[in-house]
């Protein structure tokens, strides 16, 4: 018995989601008294790999292969599914990412393996397997019993502290059985750079209607790069195109767990608080005294944000100096 | 070409929700039904592309898993412009028993595309789609944020961290999709409501499947701390409060 972890690679490279599901697999493993087998699809050199036992992993099985360098949901599930197997893992792991989320169900079919999203902690029992999480976008947890012998779960990013956890590198290599053909054809990829994406963003700063328009947005980027922060704003901002799609955090949009989150303008609706309320701490800049987002924040100031915004960022900038 | 659009009948974003039975059931009462939001997005892509004489889609049906109390919300999606509509009568399990359900009833039929919103805005699986796709060994595309034609091709932009990538694949396959798929979900007009009280509705027996999971009970979040307020003209106040009481800088 094991639990197995997939830890997604990018060009090559691990990034703290990564080492967030190895602890958290790590702490799911001791429960059950099993080991930790971290799997990676993809080129990965050797001590980037050994990364992964920091946190908890006593192996680390790579597949590398020509046809995983780009993501065909069936080959991915297939090579998972043959490491599964082969390594008679009980648990599954997988982050709550696009790609997670696009394997994890296909993984628990090929499986007969009950599958749990989302969560953001460890079962609260592991014989019955039961496991909370949140529902009704975030409005009501509960708790699922996954009731089979192998388990799925994913991880919510940004949710699970990471604890380090030294174990002896060991590596082996998986040579999965004849893949396919991969379905999917890559036929470009456009990648933004240098900018901190809002999954993997520690502090967040975002807009509202309440910023009037699209060329105010200056001192929110401004702040943005002072707190090595992503950027985010509400649904009427993305729907007026003042901001991409992207951006667009609430239920609809990016479900976002930071432990800062900076609301300027931003009146709260039930849609919007969905897809923030797990942040760890929210401040919310609005000239409503009854917005709803002051039920949601932590800390308030009643005021224009455009007004708020350049004195905030001189306030930062003299606590970075 | 025939589309297949899964749709889930779901509680409205403004419902209070609240649980009954010693918190183990969700309570419907007095609950508003409306179509999940991503699977409304999915279905108005359909239909744009329907719309559009230059592509090969002829047909969109729209598909669902649960009791009769649904109809409202598959005439809602027909009035939108679905031209028929499944219902597969029975209560909707968990995710593996109803992607288990829409596969038996598609299996047996020819749409060469399948579009899933990526999650409902009840359970938050995200699971259904992919599921679905398995269950009938199809290729699948998750995040699927924009689809076209380029003649029979067809052609999907999927999010990947950090951007999007352009890729294309045989048909039959599933996509599932989110928000960017279309720009704002259909309202149905007059004419629309008036029309589909005379499309079909096809009742389809459950078929035996068995579930994987179940959720025990349900709790709602502790209340939380009121906000601490800040004067405007301190907002040196507020970076101190972050970096020393909530320690989050």
């Amino acid at each position: 018995m094991a639990v197995l972890v997939y830890t997604e690679n990018w060009d090559g490279a691990f990034k703290k989601q990564s080492f967030e599901l190895v602890s958290y697999a790590n702490a799911i493993a001791e429960m059950l008294n099993v080991p930790v087998i971290a799997l990676s699809i993809g080129e990965v050199k050797e001590e980037e790999l050994l990364k992964l036992s920091n946190y908890g992993a006593d192996k680390v099985l790579k597949v590398e292969n020509d046809q995983v360098n780009t993501l065909d949901n069936q080959i991915f599930t297939q090579v998972i599914g043959e490491a599964v197997a082969n390594e008679n893992a009980s648990v599954v792991i997988l982050a709550h990412s696009n790609t997670g989320k696009a394997l994890a169900p296909r993984l628990s079919v090929r499986l007969k393996a009950g599958l749990a999203t989302g969560v953001n902690q460890v079962p609260v029992t592991v014989e019955p397997f039961v496991i909370r999480k949140k529902v009704f976008s975030g409005k009501a947890f509960t708790h699922v019993n996954v009731k089979t012998p192998v388990k799925v779960l994913t991880l919510a990013q940004n949710s699970f502290e990471l604890v380090e956890n030294k174990k002896e590198f060991n590596t082996e290599s998986l040579s999965p059985a004849a893949l396919p053909k991969a379905a999917t054809e890559v036929r470009s990829t456009n990648k933004q750079t240098g900018k901190i994406l809002l999954a993997d963003a520690e502090i967040v700063v975002s807009g509202g209607r309440g910023m009037r328009g699209k060329e105010n947005w200056d001192p929110i980027e401004e702040l943005a790069e002072i707190l090595k922060a992503g950027t985010a704003c509400s649904r009427p901002v993305s729907d007026e195109g003042w901001r991409p799609h992207s951006e667009h955090t609430g239920q609809t949009g990016k479900i976002i767990a930071p432990n800062l989150y900076f609301a300027f303008g931003i009146s709260g609706a039930i849609q919007h608080l969905a897809g923030v309320s797990s942040s760890k701490c929210i401040v919310a800049v609005n000239t409503d005294p009854d917005a709803p987002i002051f039920e949601a924040a932590d800390y308030g100031i009643i005021g224009d944000a455009q007004k708020v915004l350049p004195e905030l960022v001189s306030a930062f900038k003299k606590m970075k100096s | 070409m025939k589309i297949l659009v899964c749709v889930g009948n779901v509680p409205d974003t403004t419902t209070k929700v609240r649980f009954a039975e010693k918190n183990t059931k969700f309570d419907t009462n007095g609950v508003q039904w409306v179509i999940n939001p991503w699977d409304e997005l999915a279905l108005t892509r359909a239909l744009e592309l329907k719309e559009d004489s230059s592509n090969p889609v002829v047909h969109v049906t729209v598909a669902t898993v649960g009791r009769a109390g649904a109809e409202p919300t598959m005439r809602k999606a027909l009035a939108i412009g679905a031209d028929d509509a499944i219902r597969i009568d029975t209560d909707p399990e968990d995710s593996s028993f109803v992607a288990y359900q829409l596969a038996e009833v598609i299996k047996n039929e020819d749409y060469q595309l399948v579009l899933c919103g990526i999650e409902s805005s009840d359970y938050n699986g995200a699971a259904v789609g992919g599921m679905l796709s398995e269950y009938l060994d199809l290729p699948s595309v998750s995040a699927v944020t924009g689809m076209t034609f380029e003649g029979a091709d067809i052609i999907l932009s999927r999010e990947i961290d950090g951007g999007i990538e352009e890729v294309s694949l045989p048909a039959p396959f599933v996509a599932v999709v989110q928000k960017g798929i279309a720009k704002e979900p259909r309202i149905p007009a007059m004419r629309g409501i008036m029309m589909a009280r005379k499309k079909p509705l096809k009742v389809v027996e459950v078929a035996e499947a068995e579930t994987l999971t179940n959720m025990t009970e349900f709790e709602m979040p502790k209340p939380k701390p009121p906000c601490k307020m800040i004067e405007a003209e301190n907002v040196a106040e507020l970076v101190d409060l972050l970096q020393n009481e909530a320690k989050v800088l």
